[in-house]
């Protein structure tokens, strides 16, 4: 033993002197290196050299995350969803860029009067990835699969959220039956008429997954996901990357031009950056505001920027007094300074929201003017509300403890809100306890005086915004506000009832308005989310609920 | 020998409990709903309802405690809350890959940190050994996250040398066997392909090695000092050995004690800093794996990567002390 290892420590440690020479520091490998520098140059060659000469046909996409998993029913995350996008395709689908709903599986739709039956119209032929028939069958199995909840399909932990919440709970559904009229027409038959019916179906949630692959793979189905989509699923190393092969026999005629498509996971968005300068990578999502400027400076990258489709805002609880008092909450609607906040924190990479929704999604109330800032405005309509010399008590204002999509660092947006709030007489008191304290203490409403939290859509219906954050129906779960407004309520729950979407836009341009006389939030930004890519790849059209089809995209 | 090594695996027992304990507590009394937490603000009540189920929330606490214990006895580890994959199968890749990351560090660490080391003790006060310890003294107090970014923007952007992130060359993978692509590349016979590994793995594990090498370097310092003003240095330098020959072979046995201790203890240590190295190079280790764990609050994923973690940490320990009784006669464990 003592031979064995000294004999060992003596050849590893005269390599070691070997090899490091008299260069005990970093020099050591990157002299390594310097023996084969045109080796190295032509494998991770610049785009500048190589690219021109052969046509890229793979697809290096880069992002801050992984998958959880790769079958779209049982995950809620956007991560999970850009991959099932490229796999599985919906019923319907949004037309690129926008959240307006066109055909995709299902040709053409015809809605019964009543708005209580669905008839589609499959495309003929359509393969899944296995070579099993898309038909009216494997549409009713997906459907009753997700709603079924003795189904065998449903594996362990799994819960199909999107379903239960898009079309309502175990005990109420919102889809009583979905039947097979023939191979190509499936029918939906609705326990009650559902406005956003056509819009829900086409989220990548409700992809068509092959039931044969659901029968064979079982729970291995959301590590080797099947469908009809542009992509075939090839490999995935977990946290590392997922390779999609192109879909040689897909439906859609001349698509996707690409042959391959590598989405790696990179956490570190300056290394990201990075990866993106050096070549390794085609396109990368969320760029730092910060690298904006190096971005321009590069003419073999490109600007890519996603429509805003979040809002971020302060809640006032109106548990608490005097945030029931609309003179107050108007009052403090006038005194935050949203462009200086956009300015100072957000690199100008936000636009001041004024509703509660984004300007990208129809419906929006164009019409409505914001509370402009003007603080002598605050301290007159404090002083109608009975408070001339401001609020006797501090305020608790909750801030963000982590950065979301919506709200890079609310802390700091917090402070400059506090100090415009010092001007016109109301103390504020800065809280931001652990995230998961923070949610259980919004929603019980004891703690917080005013919160702040936002929202990003999930499809692309006002309803996922008006409704499920400021009716009365959603206390406690999305509004923490609790504020009940029973005119509202009504024209939300007919907006959910009516099928057409002129009378519809109509009514939640009206629910805007009553949203902003009565002022339960102030409605902070909507971030324009950042993407990069190289200066040749065209045709990545970006969209708003941060899913894109790959499937366009090709390179110069 | 034997007993010794018998004697040091049982008290392994005691203290991998005591590890679980506290685990197990630290992560049950992190406060709010773990269902609401888990499964964010659009989730239904229902399926909270089914996942506090599924997580035995509705228990007693030591009856959750039990469960678990049985459960790891069993090998099972949980299913992940996120990927919904059993942990046993999903850590495996993970597991490789950091280890694959450390000892190429270790390597680095230790192959550069006991050369300089050396090297400054036998040239004590010349040029090289100030400019030894200066890089010694720099390394150690070097964030991993700035010196990572560093190595990406000089080595990667600026003189293209190597590759800044991942672990091969995306457009021309590698197959996977082992998972530790070094042994996979040559498993496979393609020495091109562990040129491009090797390439890989440089940089991320300068940055992650630069603290242990620092501090590796000034230990064997210190201890090649002290050895090679002994007695017995003096006798064989005066039998008219060679330089080289009384370094490495006589003085270098000698001061290895204490550098074997604080390459043991670096090497627990660079399981923390690989979160760290994991995130800025885009490495998909088990640093990683908590690390997101952690964000979505992956409670079962949690339990068992820190587990895992501290379980290899005092495994480094044992092997530690085996090594000395290996390196020096003296030690006697009877």
């Amino acid at each position: 033993m003592k031979k064995w290892s000294s004999l060992a420590l003596a050849v590893m440690l005269s390599t070691a002197f070997a090899l490091s020479g008299c260069g005990g520091n970093n020099n050591a490998p990157t002299e390594g290196n310097a023996s084969t520098p045109t080796n190295a140059a032509a494998t991770e060659a610049p785009e500048s050299t190589t690219a021109a000469e052969t046509a890229q046909d793979t697809l290096i996409l880069g992002r801050g995350g992984d998958s959880a998993s790769l079958d779209p029913a049982i995950v809620t995350d956007g991560e999970s969803l850009k991959i099932a996008h490229q796999v599985f395709d919906s019923l319907l689908e949004y037309k690129p860029g926008t959240s307006e709903v066109q055909a995709s599986l299902a040709d053409s739709w015809e809605v019964a009067p009543d708005g209580l039956s669905y008839t589609f119209k499959l495309h003929p032929g359509v393969k899944f990835h296995d070579g099993t028939d898309l038909d009216a069958e494997a549409v009713a199995f997906n459907f009753n699969r997700w709603s079924d909840p003795a189904t065998e399909f449903k594996f362990e932990g799994d819960s199909f959220d999107y379903y239960d919440s898009m079309f309502g709970p175990e005990d109420s559904r919102v889809i009583k039956e979905v039947k097979a009229v023939d191979a190509t027409t499936v029918q939906f038959t609705l326990n009650q008429p559902q406005a956003p019916f056509l819009q829900n179906i086409a989220m990548t949630s409700f992809g068509i997954a092959s039931p044969t692959a659901i029968k064979e793979k079982k729970e291995n189905f959301k590590n080797e996901p099947v469908g009809t989509g542009p992509f075939v699923f090839k490999e995935w190393k977990r946290n590392d990357f997922i390779t999609l092969d192109k879909n040689a026999s897909y439906w859609k005629e001349g698509l996707p031009k690409l042959n391959k498509v590598i989405v790696r996971s990179i956490p570190d968005n300056s290394a990201r950056f990075n990866a993106l300068q050096n070549g390794e990578i085609d396109l990368m999502e969320d760029l730092s505001p910060d690298d904006l400027s190096t971005l321009e400076g590069n003419s073999g990258l490109q600007k890519i920027e996603r429509p805003p489709f979040n809002v971020s805002y302060l809640g006032f609880n109106f548990k608490k007094k005097p945030f029931d008092n609309v003179k107050v909450r108007q009052a403090l609607n006038h005194a935050v300074n949203k462009q200086a906040i956009i300015d100072a924190f957000f690199s100008g990479q936000a636009t001041a929201a004024v509703n509660p929704m984004p300007p990208s999604l129809w419906g929006f109330n164009e019409g409505i003017a914001d509370y402009e800032y003007d603080l002598e405005k605050a301290k007159a309509l404090l002083a109608e509300a009975g408070y001339p010399d401001g609020l006797p008590e501090p305020v608790t204002l909750y801030a963000m403890p982590v950065p979301r999509p919506y709200m890079p660092d609310g802390k700091k947006v917090a402070e400059a809100i506090q100090a415009d709030w010092e001007k016109i007489g109301v103390k504020t008191v800065i809280e931001s306890p652990e995230w998961a304290t923070y949610l259980d203490d919004t929603k019980a409403g004891e703690k917080d005086d005013i919160y702040m939290l936002g929202w990003t859509g999930d499809n692309g219906d006002p309803d996922n915004f008006l409704y499920t954050l400021l009716d009365k129906d959603a206390i406690p779960s999305n509004n923490r506000t609790f504020y009940v407004n029973e005119e509202l309520h009504t024209l939300l729950i007919g907006a959910q009832k009516e099928t057409d979407q002129a009378k519809r836009s109509d009514l939640y341009k009206q629910a805007q308005e009553i949203i902003k006389a009565d002022a339960p939030w102030i409605p902070l930004v909507h971030t324009t989310p950042l993407l990069a890519g190289k200066a040749n790849l065209k045709g990545f059209v970006p969209g708003p609920t941060g899913t894109e089809y790959y499937s366009e995209v090709y390179f110069e | 020998m034997n007993s010794y090594l018998l004697k040091r695996v049982m008290v392994l027992i005691p203290v991998l409990i005591g590890m679980t304990i506290i685990v197990f507590s630290i992560i049950h009394a992190i406060p709010g709903d773990p269902a609401e937490t888990i499964l964010g603000q659009k989730a239904t009540e229902q399926s909270k309802q089914a996942l506090r189920e599924q997580l035995g929330l509705d228990q007693p606490w030591l009856q959750q405690y039990f469960n678990y214990m049985g459960d790891l006895l069993k090998g099972d580890f949980g299913t992940s809350i996120r990927t919904k994959t059993p942990i046993a199968k999903e850590i495996m890749p993970y597991l490789a890959a950091t280890l694959e990351l450390t000892v190429a560090s270790m390597l680095f660490a230790t192959v550069v940190g006991v050369n300089a080391g050396i090297l400054s003790a036998w040239r004590q006060n010349s040029w090289f050994d100030y400019t030894a310890m200066i890089i010694a003294l720099v390394g150690v107090s070097m964030p991993i996250f700035w010196l990572g970014l560093m190595e990406q923007l000089i080595f990667s952007l600026k003189l293209h040398w190597l590759p800044s992130i991942g672990r091969m060359d995306q457009r021309n993978p590698i197959e996977s066997i082992t998972n530790l692509y070094v042994l996979d590349s040559m498993i496979a016979g393609r020495w091109d392909q562990l040129w491009i590994v090797v390439k890989h793995l440089i940089l991320p594990s300068i940055a992650l090695g630069t603290i242990p090498m620092a501090i590796i370097a000034r230990m064997t310092r210190s201890s090649m000092l002290e050895v090679m003003s002994s007695d017995y240095i003096r006798t064989a330098k005066a039998k008219g050995l060679s330089q080289f020959f009384v370094v490495y072979k006589h003085a270098l046995k000698n001061a290895l004690i204490p550098v074997l201790t604080v390459v043991g203890l670096q090497t627990g240590a660079l399981l923390g800093g690989a979160v760290l190295t994991e995130t800025i190079f885009a490495w998909p280790g088990v640093g990683r794996y908590i690390f997101e764990a952690i964000s979505s609050r992956d409670y079962p994923v949690i339990q068992t990567g820190i587990l895992v973690i501290a379980f290899i940490f005092v495994l480094i320990n044992l092997l530690v002390d085996l090594l000395y009784a290996a390196v020096d006669p003296r030690i006697n464990y009877k």
